[in-house]
């Protein structure tokens, strides 16, 4: 696993079914589109949303989430530094998100088994960025908005537009797993 | 005429022969570490990860390495912080028995990084209560550790520490018939579990004995020392040795991806402990463990 490509493939986000099934764990890609910030507190809301049958605050549908609370943007830069969070704590809504449509997260860290079973059941892909490389993963933000929960600061959720941000197929559509290899 | 008080005692200390430190300058001493412990890595971590970039086999694990050093070359030339959490601030003062210091040494601290965090364009990571999770919006409290020497110095280090790691942290009251195999079992045990997430390469803080509290404070402080430092006692520096060539036998590898570098080094920390107990408390550090001294 990891070594079936020398270079990373260049992909575009929201990503397409047809792009999704293509890759495969350990692969390499750059990603740039639209991706939505999203972690803790903010997912801890849009569970409320959904228990009280209200509408979410975007259209996940067919989107992609990172799971990300950036520093802020010092004068003259797009935004602060940027990196993944430990992905595990939003195991518990993801495969309520992925009922909702929701198709691709990015993040850092091991799945639980209800996750991996969602990515399997509708087609979905689970992206690693490195943690802690979060200064030079801020080069690749391009534009960001506030779509959301401003009032939780970093945890707010934020549209991002990204340019070739260097990521890692962590889990595929098939349920194939970087974490989980043989040795 | 608070103020006017403080000033008197200053001048009293002065002539009892104490060196007087005002709280102000504490602060501005905070202030630049919060800054400079989240932009400029360690130049010894910098020096294990390019070792360790062409010691793994794995082309991943090298490139992923390779990531980590542009990134930390990013960031102290961009003058933006390493990682995007900027973690809880963890202060040690070591505070010198002829220093009187002029103000609320407590104060002045949150006020350090108050500034530190704003002034860096850090984000503020902290909430008030654990419950009602309510941002402060400044990254205080401080989580702050004091000690005393018998100098006329006041020595500050910073150490923010992101939670990634320290979510993956663990103690563990061992009976003394675990002995070291007990030990080294659960520091293994919560590596393999810690897994990808705290951002490996890690840096293994372990302390050993005192009591609960004791061991807890004594792997943070392990995560203090030089990477590539070895313990001063020949048993400990070995067990260091035989635990850092299992945990880089785990295949975690850099970002979890796999490979041969999971840790860039072990440290422990031993005190003595009582006759019934053999307390365990292993902190890992992600790749970045800042931390920054200064002596004032």
């Amino acid at each position: 696993m990891g070594e079936r490509q020398v270079q990373p493939c260049r992909i575009k986000s929201p990503i397409s079914v047809e792009a999704i099934k293509a890759l495969r764990a350990g692969d390499r890609i750059l990603l740039s589109g639209t991706v939505y910030t999203a972690r803790d507190a903010a997912h801890k809301r849009m569970a409320g949303l959904l228990a009280e049958g209200k509408p979410l605050p975007f259209d996940v549908c067919g989107q992609t989430v990172f799971y990300a609370g950036p520093c802020p943007a010092p004068p003259g830069r797009v935004i602060g530094s940027i990196g993944p969070t430990t992905s595990a704590r939003m195991d518990a809504y993801a495969p309520r998100l992925m009922q909702e449509g929701l198709c691709v997260m990015i993040g850092k860290g091991g799945r639980s088994e209800p996750v991996i079973d969602a990515i399997r059941r509708h087609s979905g892909l689970y992206l690693a960025a490195i943690g802690g490389a979060a200064a030079l993963t801020s080069l690749c933000v391009e534009r960001v908005e506030p779509v959301a929960f401003e009032d939780l600061g970093t945890e707010a959720i934020y549209r991002l537009v990204v340019k070739d941000m260097p990521l890692v197929v962590a889990i595929d559509c098939e349920g194939g797993n970087i974490y989980e290899r043989d040795c | 005429m608070a103020h006017g008080v403080k000033r008197k005692r200053g001048r009293a200390a002065m002539a009892d022969g104490l060196r007087v430190i005002e709280a102000a300058e504490i602060a501005a001493a905070v202030r630049e570490l919060c800054i400079e412990a989240n932009i400029y890595a360690g130049a010894d971590i910098l020096a294990a990860m390019g070792q360790a970039r062409s010691g793994d086999a794995s082309e991943l694990a090298k490139s992923v390495i390779g990531t980590l050093l542009d990134n930390a070359e990013v960031a102290s030339r961009e003058r933006l912080p390493i990682c995007q959490d900027t973690g809880m601030a963890v202060v040690f003062v070591t505070i010198g028995a002829d220093v009187h210091v002029d103000g609320d040494i407590g104060e002045a601290i949150n006020e350090g990084v108050r500034q530190g965090y704003l002034e860096g364009y850090f984000r503020n990571s902290v909430v008030r209560d654990p419950i009602d999770r309510v941002n402060t919006g400044d990254n205080t409290p401080a989580v702050v550790h004091y000690d005393f020497a018998s100098d006329d110095s006041l020595r500050i280090t910073v150490a923010p520490k992101g939670f990634g790691s320290e979510n993956m942290s663990a103690v563990l009251m061992l009976n003394p018939s675990d002995g070291i195999e007990g030990v080294e079992g659960f520091v293994m045990e919560t590596v393999r579990a810690a897994g990808s997430n705290p951002c490996p390469p890690i840096i293994v803080g372990v302390g050993v004995g005192g009591t609960m509290e004791k061991a807890a404070l004594l792997s943070k402080q392990a995560l203090l020392r030089d990477v590539g430092s070895v313990s001063a006692d020949p048993f400990w520096a070995d067990v260091e040795s035989r635990l850092l060539e299992g945990i880089n036998k785990l295949d975690i590898g850099p970002a979890g991806f796999g490979g041969r570098t999971t840790a860039l080094g072990v440290h422990i920390l031993a005190y003595p402990t009582h006759i019934a107990g053999l307390p365990v408390a292993v902190n890992i550090g992600c790749h970045a463990t800042r931390h920054k001294t200064k002596v004032l």
